[in-house]
């Protein structure tokens, strides 16, 4: 209520104030002020966000924006659908694309972007996970990421190890690191939700065994404690805390614990989204070329790729009464000088996903192992939260389970299917 | 209208009551808004998938469904645990502590304020505190262990300990409250009775046992409906130090109440708060009828 009563205000006051100088087209003459909702999980969304605003605002003097953070995970999913639900959510606000985007109700809240022209310069593959009931609502923010394993490259030049193309190498390695005295995998199960890698980011591994799993586990077909592929994430996260190749302090650090480690060769192995390099330049710069990423491993070398996480989305409520000014900040994100605004702000984290995106040659050493993933063809896999509407919520609960042993892969699995059967009828989906 | 017929029953009701119907007007409507609407429009979302944006009528399928699941019933049971032992340990605790700062002792206006002073302080301050105290390797309670060769367990990161951890801080904190009921109650006891058990001849154990402890009875009575109902509903704490982890495992009932709003669960959470005040109302209703009688009795 308040941010809306100010942005009234202010627009008023300018009007009144500016009214001379702008005779740009009636309706939009008067200067108005954008509220921009972001999260702040990671420092550096904040940065790009503040980035892009600023070049905006630059070009365009009769619009201002006001960035606006709020928390990410769970808390943050609240706000948001509180927001929307009560009218009050800002004029931009950047959200998850895939099931998170399903859940926010899109066709009833959030203004259609179909027939924009600026539309045209995104990427098939990311309006897919923006799309309900045939309509198009968002525009990328950021990077394409990989789910995957970061790794400390120092350790595997000491210990002459080289980058694991299938599980058992990767459990190999990890013996030799634990032999050496060293952190095999980096875990930090206080912030809950890093723990879902194993589970998540062996997705390209279960749809290289069977293509249609996605719409199956959609259909309420395919469950991922009889499904054999798709168990093996749950197993093997089992099998890492069996082993005892965890950091002594797994259940208690946090995310910035694990970079610190991983960064400082504390650790080896962290399973992440490549988006975390972002951490490692800015808190460890000195660092930053002893950290790298392969794809989580699966059981045969031929098939190794990349399971692959789309940037979140920048959406237009339909309760906003600047439309057109929105829509003019969206078209500049979706340019490529967005993308250059991006890259010059906080480095190059991954892919765009705006036709004609460049990116520098000089990219930190996690990107630079990312790349090749999505210049092969066939060598990434979209997660499967942006291929089914349906991402149960307690799998953080779930994998930090399973993963401190405190509950079996085959229970944990049963667990999250009952979550997922939850989510799937609030959602409404046929068939549940 | 003769003045003889207004007057007439506005003396009848001012005789039933002390104030006029319109006096209470503004009261009701105030109860009716913030809390019978609200009660009864809970009562029916709770029969509905509810998405915040439409409602569909299901039934009693959020209440069987919430029944249904492991760390649900996971949560009430740890509900119970934790209210029994917060409760349980500030009955004692506060009481003996109740008895040593009515004695004669050194300081007693200090130790007592210094003993209610965690009462005051923020919950949530409390519990990120304890959380960085309780760290398992860098934490000062492990470190202070490690000095005496011991290696302290995971306070909060143990699956067994990390609910009784966070049940202990509960205590740490909501002791002083308890102890300051009993010095009320302790020192309303008439001193004659000691007098008289003097003269009888009585050892210190026969007054605490045959005088204090009966005749602080209703404050006994205080401090357990108070705790437990404190303890039921418990969640700020643990939601600081634990957000119901590792895992499930330090789950209250409400704790996961919040978790299936958070997750936009908003019929299911509904249901999980109706369950929650049937709940309390089952334990509180006849203990509270039963500690008040027996309190009646003595």
């Amino acid at each position: 209520m308040r941010s809306k009563f100010t942005g009234t205000l202010l627009g008023g006051l300018a009007a009144g104030l500016m009214l001379s100088a702008s005779f740009v087209g009636a309706a939009m003459a008067q200067d108005v002020t954008l509220s921009f909702l972001v999260d702040n999980t990671d420092a550096s969304t904040v940065t790009v966000a503040q980035a892009l605003a600023d070049a905006f605002m630059e070009k365009n003097p009769d619009i201002a924006i006001e960035l606006e953070t709020r928390p990410g995970g769970g808390e943050g999913d609240n706000i948001v659908k509180t927001r929307l639900a009560t009218g009050e959510m800002a004029d931009v606000f950047l959200y998850n694309a895939g099931s998170l985007f399903q859940a926010i109700n899109p066709q009833q809240n959030l203004m259609p972007l179909t027939a924009e022209p600026f539309e045209a310069n995104v990427i098939d593959t990311f309006q897919k996970t923006v799309t309900a009931g045939g309509e198009v609502f968002g525009v990328p923010f950021a990077t394409a990421m990989g789910g995957g394993v970061m790794y400390n490259k120092k350790i595997y030049a000491d210990l002459g190890l080289s980058v694991p193309k299938t599980w058992d190498e990767f459990m190999a390695n990890n013996e030799k690191i634990k032999a050496a005295g060293k952190v095999a995998v980096i875990q930090s199960f206080a912030d809950t939700w890093t723990s879902q890698l194993f589970v998540l980011g062996d997705f390209y591994n279960v749809v290289t065994a069977e293509p249609d799993f996605a719409e199956k586990y959609t259909g309420n077909q395919a469950k991922y404690a009889t499904d054999p592929a798709a168990i093996k994430g749950f197993e093997r996260q089992e099998a890492v805390f069996k082993a005892g190749y965890l950091n002594e302090d797994f259940a208690a650090a946090k995310f910035d614990d694990a970079i610190r480690m991983l960064a400082t060769g504390e650790g080896a192995h962290y399973p992440m989204l490549s988006f975390a390099a972002g951490s490692v330049v800015s808190n460890y710069p000195e660092n930053q070329a002893d950290v790298g990423f392969f794809a989580l491993p699966g059981d045969d070398a031929t098939k190794n790729g990349l399971t692959a996480w789309m940037p979140s989305s920048l959406y237009i409520p339909k309760t906003t009464e600047h439309a057109d000014q929105a829509k003019a900040f969206l078209a500049f994100v979706a340019s490529t000088e967005g993308c250059d605004v991006q890259t010059k702000a906080v480095g190059v984290t991954g892919p765009y996903l705006i036709k004609d995106c460049t990116l520098p040659a000089d990219v930190p050493a996690v990107v630079a192992d990312l790349l090749p993933y999505f210049q092969r063809d066939g060598g990434t896999a979209p997660a499967l939260e942006f291929l089914s509407p349906i991402k149960g919520p307690a799998l953080e609960q779930i994998t930090v389970e399973v993963g401190s042993g405190i509950r079996s892969a085959a229970d944990g699995a049963a667990l999250y299917d009952e979550d997922v059967k939850k989510q799937a009828q609030q959602l409404g989906l046929a068939g549940w | 209208m003769s003045e003889a017929t207004v007057a007439a029953p506005r003396a009848k009701r001012r005789a039933n009551s002390a104030y006029p119907s319109w006096f209470y007007l503004p009261a009701a409507l105030v109860y009716a808004a913030l809390f019978l609407f609200p009660t009864v429009a809970s009562l029916f979302f709770s029969l509905t998938r509810w998405t915040l944006f439409d409602a569909t009528f299901i039934g009693f399928d959020n209440f069987a469904q919430f029944f249904r699941e492991p760390f649900l019933v996971k949560g009430l049971i740890n509900t119970l645990i934790y209210a029994v032992m917060t409760s349980g340990l500030k009955v004692v605790l506060g009481f003996l502590l109740a008895v040593l700062l009515t004695s004669q002792i050194m300081a007693r206006g200090y130790l007592r304020s210094v003993l209610f002073f965690p009462v005051l302080v923020s919950t949530v301050g409390v519990g990120i505190t304890f959380t960085v105290m309780m760290h398992p390797t860098t934490g000062v309670i492990n470190e202070t262990l490690g000095l005496f060769g011991i290696k302290g367990p995971g306070w909060l990161t143990d699956p067994n300990l990390a609910l009784f951890s966070v049940a202990l801080v509960d205590v740490w904190k909501g002791v002083g409250l308890a102890t300051v009921i009993y010095i009320a109650g302790i020192v309303s006891i008439p001193q004659e009775y000691y007098e008289a058990s003097l003269i009888d001849g009585a050892s210190a154990w026969d007054n605490f046992w045959n005088i204090t402890l009966p005749l602080a009875k209703p404050a006994t009575v205080t401090v357990i409906i108070l705790s437990l109902i404190g303890g039921l509903r418990s969640f700020d704490l643990i939601w600081a130090m634990t957000k119901g982890g590792p895992g499930f495992t330090s789950d209250v009932i409400a704790s996961v109440i919040y978790k299936q709003y958070q997750a936009g669960f908003y019929g299911l959470s509904t249901a999980g708060n109706v369950v929650l005040f049937i709940m309390v109302a089952i334990i509180i209703i006849p203990l509270s009828g039963f500690l008040n009688r027996q309190g009646d009795g003595q």
